[in-house]
């Protein structure tokens, strides 16, 4: 096992000083170390003067309760990982002359690529344009990468002397556990381990709070089952509490959120993205989302599934089933003839609409058990997911008979992330 | 929703090759009427009800007005035939449909029927063809109803009925003990999609949801993934697999447990997530596993959260899904444990495949009030639970084939709780289960075993005017072995394994091959005997004072019960002192049980007898005679019908009226109505406390009843031994056994005397 790097024991030569000089690199992780140690900041003589030499600098953002840059907010995932950062636009001449070379290839590299490598992907249309984080401003980029490549990831941290930057990097999801360790032997990094659940709801609180770049972050389907009439609105969430929850990723968790401080986890379930996903896979031989979910879209369910009026040729009065409504997801595969005359974008489709249903109708359970009419869905399932969206905000409306209302975020996959970025912040 | 979809595959050819061993399945048929079928995708159950005439031994007393009574038997003893109301049950495969309906259009004589009432999927496929073969026209009924209707009926009328499934304990089937309020609960049948449905009363129930994630879905999605067509190998499939290769848990990507939320690193975190690369391959078992995870899970978590919304805590499981299905039952148990944090119980029914077709039949009867009555489950003519299950017991598939049988007899009064009851929810009859008790099992099925020659000599020689009565005798013989070999393998098989169900066995058995009271005649000679007897047990007991008086009353309803059967003459008894524990009873006597007769009289006392002739003249009656002399009001209950040597309501009507002849206080007690005499409503040597006649139970409250005495091995220790009543109670026998005496601590012959009295 490696020594705990606060400890500053003289390996690390060249740092020593600059971290001697103010705690540098107190990131939370660092924070709960002091706290449990009982000593404090107190301890530390904070360097008052100003200068010209980088330490100066360095040791600026830290009097003003700033993280050092690199700011980055990570969500590691069972399937993707999230990455968020910020891009600071108001670099004085000073800074930027000051600022590191690693800093600045960082910075230059994820801003000036939309992918990175063959996997990585930031999602251009989510950038939040002059976002004031702590004091400063920029911008705040969204980027994504399948969990898989996370070695690939951690070489190029390594590769690139990330550690030298003496950031704190704030990693939430699975597999800031998980890959706990590889960050720290491959990439010399201590992760700061942050809740998911703890980072989720507080980055959709603060992406609603500042709104999509002059627009509505939340929005709701109006008429979701009328092509022509369906309309993507927006909805102020201005008194978002109580709120429930959803977020779909390889699976699925269900909160209900009272107050900012104050959620709980209600459910989870093992049927979500992941499931559409692999099931996919394995009954079309697709090998990504994109294909199966445009798959799906050119697909009829309808093959598949035994619906109410294949069982009772209409509606089934005496519990008032509408015969349109699915009897038996792939109840029709029962039967031979049936399995040999449907198509595989039936089958994306099938397993979307059979998924997709699924967690509409847990949540409204839950919505129902916790009294609560406001289901927010978020999580990468729905990401260029139009068919699960409209479906989900129907099924809700229609069961619930008009009493529960699905809304959605623009930032669909990305809270997570976001809210170990702000938990980088809030540390500082 | 239903069942097992409609256009399965694999149905489309009947086989009419197939011999039936007709007599021993579709029986009584030429008396039956009334006809309903429920035909879901790949069985068929056929509901009738049919009269059943049955030899019953009846009891008549001669006018003995100026006759010697002394060489005249007491009573005359005759075997009627009487009629009485059976429902049978048929399950068999729809394959077998069509050799069935002929068959049963063969030797249909009598049905003046004109319709059949159907439900299931394939009551619609299969309706042309019940018309023409049956003639008589199909009338459908929704399948909810008649499921519902069929579960009230099955909740309300079988005792352990109910099982909660556990793989992993000694004891897989966990029989509950039937709720005196069935209502309400939570059904959720899983056939092809998931129906839940609650149900408040006998007639008020709400589809509450549902899920289209069923057994559809497993079928369906599951023939896709693994090129295996049939359900049950699917089944078979997934018992073989391993689902973490196809599933992403908790600890693929946390690297372990989530500790903050507690969520264990075995939990599945996404179904099917690691299946997301079209370059891998997944075996079948695996693909099968996690998929019957996935719905099992899916299923017990929507079951959770209405019950919760509608506040229910039980929720039974039916539909071809679960279905007897040790596998999904495992899983689906699983998840409401999980889901539900313990608190919801996943409950399951042995007659759950029957449910339709009952709820079809009793649709069709209405007219005839079915649900008046009480009905018993056959035990002689119900092959049990899991009977046609290929790996559970070979024998009885050679025997019936894939036909399995459900017969419920109607019985001649409603049968409720005993008022006295202290908790009527978690009362158990009996005292040892033996579906839990591997040991005591082994020591029940063998003893029965071996005392089944016996029984079948003594049934024939009960009849030796009858020229078929060794060849009856030997098919009793045989069909009570076979169960006892049913049951070796399926303790299971008709709910908790005990000595009453062996009993019941094997008096079903006997009335089957028509040896209705095998006993009768031993019956007849020793009340005869016992009763020259009762005037001087009387005139000794008389004679002695108070205190000694009231220890050889006790010493004579223990006395009386020692002997079962046996031909010992009187004297032997009364006179010879026993080395059995009747210093240990005196001594009980004095102590705390002094107060019971010693404190004021009780306002009334209900007596349930238990032998004929000296146990009942001699032991019960003088104890009878000293209670009513105090001032307090008899109840004595005899069974309704015939058990071993037990006496029956019918001979104690004889043999009061001749004690009553004798003694004065007998006869002005029977006058004034202050000595009541009751049927049990049971034909059982054992006694269920939550099953008694009607009549007795408004008596018992009527007249205030007070003190409980339950006298006997079948009554007092079998069964009842640890019953809690709301007033005092009185509990004796003679452990005349050594296993069991063992079991309660004692010696052979020692004594139970067992005096309770309810904390106040």
């Amino acid at each position: 096992m490696e020594s705990p790097r606060s400890c500053g024991d003289g390996a690390e030569d060249e740092k020593k000083p600059r971290r001697r000089g103010g705690g540098a690199d107190a990131g939370p992780s660092q924070l709960r170390r002091r706290s449990s140690g009982g000593a404090d900041g107190a301890a530390v003589p904070q360097p008052r003067e100003r200068g010209g030499s980088v330490s100066r600098q360095r040791r600026d953002s830290v009097r003003k309760n700033r993280p050092l840059f690199p700011w980055f907010g990570l969500d590691i995932g069972g399937t993707l990982v999230k990455l968020v950062y910020f891009e600071p636009k108001d670099i004085t001449a000073e800074e930027e002359e000051e600022e590191v070379e690693n800093l600045k290839s960082i910075r230059k590299y994820l801003t000036s690529n939309v992918a990175y490598g063959s996997t990585g992907i930031r999602d251009v249309h989510l950038e939040l344009r002059d976002l004031t984080l702590c004091g400063r401003k920029g911008n705040l980029h969204f980027i994504r990468f399948p969990t898989h490549d996370m070695p690939a990831f951690i070489q190029m941290g390594s590769e690139k002397h990330f550690s030298s930057l003496h950031t704190t990097l704030c990693a939430t999801g699975g597999g800031a556990y998980k890959f706990e360790q590889d960050f720290r032997t491959m990439g010399d990094l201590e992760l700061c381990k942050l809740d998911e659940l703890d980072c989720l709801v507080k980055g959709v609180l603060y992406i609603d709070s500042v709104g999509f770049n002059g627009h509505s972050e939340c929005y709701y389907f109006e008429n979701p089952t009328d092509a022509e009439r369906c309309q993507k609105l927006p909805f102020n969430l201005e008194n978002p509490y109580p709120l429930l929850l959803v977020n779909i990723g390889s699976g699925v968790s269900i909160l209900a959120v009272y107050s900012k401080d104050n959620y709980k986890r209600v459910t989870g379930t093992s049927l979500g993205g992941g499931t559409f996903f692999g099931l996919c896979c394995l009954l079309t031989g697709c090998s990504t989302f994109e294909e199966a979910l445009e798959m799906a879209s050119h697909g009829d369910s309808t093959k598949v599934d035994k619906l109410v009026r294949d069982i009772y040729g209409g509606d089934y009065e005496r519990f008032g089933l509408p015969g349109w409504a699915v009897a038996s997801s792939f109840g029709n595969m029962m039967s031979k003839e049936k399995r040999e005359s449907v198509s595989k974008e039936d089958l994306a489709k099938a397993t979307l609409i059979t998924i997709t249903n699924n967690i509409g109708s847990i949540a409204r359970m839950c919505a129902l058990n916790e009294n609560i009419n406001r289901v927010v869905f978020v999580g990468n399932f729905l990401r260029i997911n139009t068919i699960s969206m409209r479906l989900l905000a129907y099924a809700l409306d229609y069961w619930s008979k008009g009493q529960l209302k699905a809304l959605f975020l623009e930032h669909e996959g990305y809270f997570g992330a976001v809210g170990a970025l702000l938990g980088l912040l809030d540390s500082a | 929703m239903a069942e097992r979809g409609g256009r399965g595959s694999g149905h489309g050819s009947l086989d009419k090759s197939i011999t039936l061993p007709p007599d021993e399945i579709f029986r009584n048929l030429e008396n039956a009427k009334r006809f309903a079928i429920d035909i879901g995708g790949s069985l068929t159950k056929l509901a009738y009800y049919s009269t059943v005439q049955h030899k019953v031994a009846r009891v008549r007393s001669f006018d003995h007005s100026g006759k010697d009574i002394d060489n005249e038997p007491l009573y005359e003893i005759s075997v009627q035939e009487e009629i009485t109301a059976r429902l049978h049950f048929i399950k068999f495969e729809n394959t077998y449909i069509e050799t069935c309906l002929d068959f049963i259009k063969d030797h249909l004589v009598n049905t003046e029927t004109k319709v059949i009432k159907a439900t299931g999927g394939g009551a619609y496929k299969f309706k042309d063809l019940i018309e023409k073969k049956l003639g008589l026209k199909v009338d459908k009924e929704d399948v909810m109803t008649c499921l519902i209707k069929g579960c009230n009926f099955v909740l309300r009328n079988i005792p352990h009925e109910v099982f909660a499934y556990q793989k992993d304990s000694d004891t897989e089937f966990r029989f509950q003990t039937n709720h005196p309020n069935i209502f309400p609960y939570l059904l959720v049948n899983i056939g092809s999609g998931v129906s839940i449905v609650k149900v408040e009363t006998e007639d008020k129930f709400e589809w509450i949801g549902g899920s289209s994630i069923g057994g559809g879905t497993f079928w369906g999605l599951g023939a896709l993934l693994t090129k295996t067509k049939k359900f049950d190998e699917l089944l078979q499939l997934a018992s073989k697999g391993q689902h973490t290769n196809v599933d992403m848990l908790v600890k693929d990507v946390y690297g372990g447990a989530y500790q903050t939320l507690g969520l264990s690193g075995n939990l599945i975190a996404s179904s099917f997530g690691k299946s997301t690369t079209a370059d891998k391959e997944f075996s079948k078992e695996d693909m099968a596993k996690s998929l019957l995870h996935m719905i099992s899970n899916d299923i017990g978590q929507l079951a959770c959260l209405y019950a919760k919304l509608h506040n229910l805590d039980k929720i039974y499981f039916g539909g071809f899904f679960i279905r007897g299905h040790p596998v999904t039952m495992r899983t689906i148990t699983y998840s409401i444990n999980f889901f539900s944090k313990g608190e919801v119980q996943a409950l399951f029914l042995r007659h759950e495949g029957y449910l339709g077709a009952i709820g079809a039949f009793l649709k069709g009867a209405e007219q005839d009030n079915p649900n008046q009555y009480s009905w018993g489950e056959n035990y002689a003519g119900s092959s049990g639970l899991m009977s046609t299950s290929p790996d559970v017991y070979p024998m009885q598939r050679t025997r019936s084939g894939t036909f399995d049988m459900l017969e419920m007899d109607r019985l001649e009064r409603p049968l409720v709780n005993l008022p006295l009851l202290k908790d009527p929810s978690t009362y158990i009859p009996d005292t040892v289960d033996l579906t839990d008790d591997a040991m005591a099992r082994k020591y029940w099925l063998t003893c029965f075993e071996e005392a089944l020659d016996g029984v079948a000599k003594r049934a024939a020689a009960s009849q030796p005017d009858s020229v078929d009565a060794q060849e009856r005798a030997e098919k009793f013989r045989q069909k009570y072995w076979n169960k006892l070999q049913t049951l070796r393998q399926q303790p299971f098989a008709y709910g908790t394994l005990t000595v009453r169900s062996l009993l019941d066995t094997r008096e079903h058995c006997l009335n089957e091959f028509s040896f209705p009271d095998p006993y009768s005649k031993v019956k007849q000679k020793e009340n005869g005997i016992a009763l020259k007897c009762f005037q001087s047990v009387i005139e000794s007991l008389d004679s002695l004072g108070w205190e000694e008086r009231q220890f050889a009353l006790v010493k004579g309803l223990l006395a009386g019960n020692v002997f079962d059967w046996g031909a010992k003459a009187v004297s032997d008894v009364l006179e010879s002192e026993p080395q059995f524990g009747f210093e240990e009873a005196k001594s009980k006597l004095q102590g705390k049980g002094r107060s019971l007769l010693e404190g004021p009289p009780h306002k009334c006392a209900l007596i349930f007898a238990d032998n004929s002739g000296i146990d009942i003249i001699l032991g019960v009656f003088p104890f009878v005679r000293e209670l009513l002399s105090r001032g307090t009001e008899v109840i004595l209950a005899c069974n309704s019908g015939p058990a071993l040597n037990d006496v029956t309501y019918s001979e104690s009507l004889i043999v009061t009226e001749r004690i009553a002849a004798m003694d004065p206080v007998i006869h002005s007690a029977l006058r004034d109505e202050k000595l009541l005499l009751v049927q049990t409503g049971s034909s059982s040597p054992c006694l269920d406390l939550s099953r008694l006649d009607q009549g007795l139970a408004v008596l018992v409250r009527e007249r205030q009843t007070d003190l409980v005495v339950i006298e006997g091995m079948g009554r007092a220790i079998h069964t009842n031994y640890y019953a809690v009543l709301r007033c005092e109670s009185l509990k004796l026998a003679v452990i005349k056994n050594s296993w069991l005496a063992d079991r309660l601590g004692g010696k052979i012959f020692s004594v139970i005397f067992k005096y309770e009295v309810p904390c106040k």
